[in-house]
């Protein structure tokens, strides 16, 4: 089986400081993968790294094509939808006009028409929401308006940071169910960073855990879950 | 009543120009949060090109196209060969090069074309109609194709996938390139679009100002304050300032004539509207810094 994502010592800096010191993993097709951490263990950094928003060093494909030093809008191009951090919402734009704008890049409209309403079988309130506009949607929303716009690039894989941030606990299980269906109905393979980590899990087929900037620890979720470190650090039992 | 009427038409005639010159400063402003000084200078170079065209004898609506598109493409290398690279530069370098800029268009167009006053046809015909009284044909032209601008821009924002690329690039960046929107392209678009927008108010103002390098300063000043009081964050809100600047003015001269002629005083008249477009632009950046139509951003935190 191809991976989807391959990264091999992958460094990432903010001006003079190290964020990453060389990280190393892969993602299957079709799978889900995880990445555990405390608070500045450089998640949301390789994330960032992948799609070239930080200065970055090191190896990154996409589904084998090299796409280090590439620009943020040449990697999207290649079909990674990125939910970033505070979900990125043109807030100033309407629900329908975020929706549109993610599918710039495509030229097929019958796809994107099929897409959209795929969209709307996920998430049925944002068709209720269309001219609304996005800064007025209630938080939940908005992380649903976040993954929508990933989905309307028409994704082969999706970066998802933090999707539970801020939101309530019904609202972050709603969503994870409607991750899961994404991954297997629209076959669009997943990298995850979550502080929630029984949550992340509980979704992920493979967790690579963070600290400071190294992978510390790696295996399937199921592995990972057992450990007794992570148990005591992440889990909280 | 009928001078009154003359003077509101008149005002409107101005004010239209001020709305094309307001709405190139915000259309720079979204995307940048930079004003550009040097818009004014390069609406005066743009209306020197036209009239060159005209001068070797191209019709004056070969040469409009014609210059809109000059201007397109000059405000497009603007933005990609002198301000790409200042994209991280302290507020205060890109403030220097707009001055340069105004500085260089300044004195190209005075070493080509010469400082002296040059007329400039009115591409409108002459003729007169029920109203002639009120309002001329050229201003009539002024506000129609003014207006006729606006509409195709409204609509290419609104409507067209470029468009909303546009103003999503201006609004979010970084959401922008991670939907594929190359940003840089899009503010190279823009500022050529502002060009162009700049163009069209050149070319229309020079047969009411005539043609000469410093055309442009005082309307430069006026576009501003339409922009300000109409809400530098918002583009109609920019087009309604410049109307509400272009009618204020006349308005006050005109009542700066009524008192004078009631009283035995001047009190105010032509000489002092400058003054009072500036006075609306501190009264309402006091009073609603934001602008009669801009709205203040409200983040989610």
């Amino acid at each position: 089986m191809s991976n989807i994502l391959e990264v091999e010592n992958l460094k990432a800096y903010y001006g003079a400081s190290q964020a990453l010191h060389g990280i190393t993993f892969s993602l299957v097709k079709g799978g889900i993968t995880t990445l555990l951490g405390a608070n500045g263990a450089g998640k949301t950094t390789t994330l960032r790294a992948i799609c070239g928003m930080v200065r970055a060093e090191g190896f990154v494909a996409i589904d084998g094509e090299p796409v280090t030093g590439k620009a943020t809008e040449a990697v999207v191009r290649l079909g990674v939808g990125h939910v970033p951090e505070g979900r990125g919402t043109f807030t100033e734009l309407s629900v329908e006009e975020n929706l549109r704008v993610a599918a710039y890049t495509r030229r097929d409209k019958a796809a994107v028409a099929r897409d959209l309403e795929m969209v709307f079988t996920y998430f049925p309130r944002l068709k209720e929401r269309m001219a609304q506009q996005a800064g007025t949607l209630s938080g939940g929303e908005q992380q649903m308006l976040a993954i929508s716009r990933a989905l309307m690039l028409g994704p082969r894989l999706m970066l998802l940071d933090e999707p539970s941030f801020g939101l309530a606990p019904l609202i972050v299980q709603e969503i994870f169910r409607i991750m899961r269906r994404i991954n297997e109905e629209a076959k669009v393979s997943m990298l995850l960073v979550e502080q929630n980590a029984a949550l992340a899990l509980d979704l992920a087929d493979h967790a690579y855990v963070l600290e400071t900037g190294r992978v510390v620890m790696s295996g399937t979720s199921a592995v990972v879950k057992s450990d007794e470190q992570i148990r005591k650090s992440y889990l909280g039992y | 009543m009928e001078q009154l009427l003359q003077q509101v038409a008149s005002g409107l005639a101005n004010g239209a120009i001020y709305a094309l010159v307001a709405l190139a400063l915000v259309m720079i402003f979204v995307s940048t949060n930079h004003i550009n000084f040097a818009q004014g200078e390069m609406a005066m170079f743009s209306a020197f090109i036209c009239w060159q065209l005209i001068h070797w004898g191209y019709p004056f609506w070969i040469a409009l196209p014609a210059t809109m598109l000059f201007s397109f493409v000059i405000g497009v290398l603007i933005e990609r060969i002198i301000l790409r690279p200042l994209h991280t530069a302290p507020l205060l370098s890109v403030v220097v090069v707009f001055i340069g800029l105004l500085a260089i268009f300044h004195s190209l167009a005075g070493a080509i074309w010469t400082h002296t006053v040059k007329p400039f046809p009115s591409p409108f015909p002459n003729f007169s109609f029920a109203g002639s009284g009120i309002i001329g044909p050229h201003q009539i032209g002024m506000i129609l194709v003014a207006v006729l601008i606006l509409a195709l821009l409204f609509c290419f924002f609104r409507f067209t996938p470029l468009g909303l690329a546009m103003r999503a690039a201006a609004l979010n960046p970084t959401s922008a390139r991670l939907v594929g929107i190359n940003v840089d392209w899009m503010l190279a678009l823009g500022w050529g679009l502002a060009a162009t927008v700049g163009s069209v108010a050149g070319v229309l103002v020079a047969p009411v100002v005539y043609l000469e390098p410093n055309m442009m300063a005082g309307i430069l000043l006026y576009g501003f304050a339409g922009a300000l009081v109409g809400g530098i964050s918002s583009p109609g809100g920019a087009v309604a300032g410049g109307f509400i600047v272009g009618v204020l003015e006349n308005m006050v001269a005109y009542l700066g004539y009524m008192l004078e002629r009631a009283t035995g005083f001047y009190l105010i008249g032509n000489g002092e509207k400058l003054t009072v477009a500036l006075l609306m632009v501190i009264t309402v950046l006091t009073l609603k810094p934001s602008g009669l139509f801009g709205h203040v951003t409200v983040k989610r935190v």
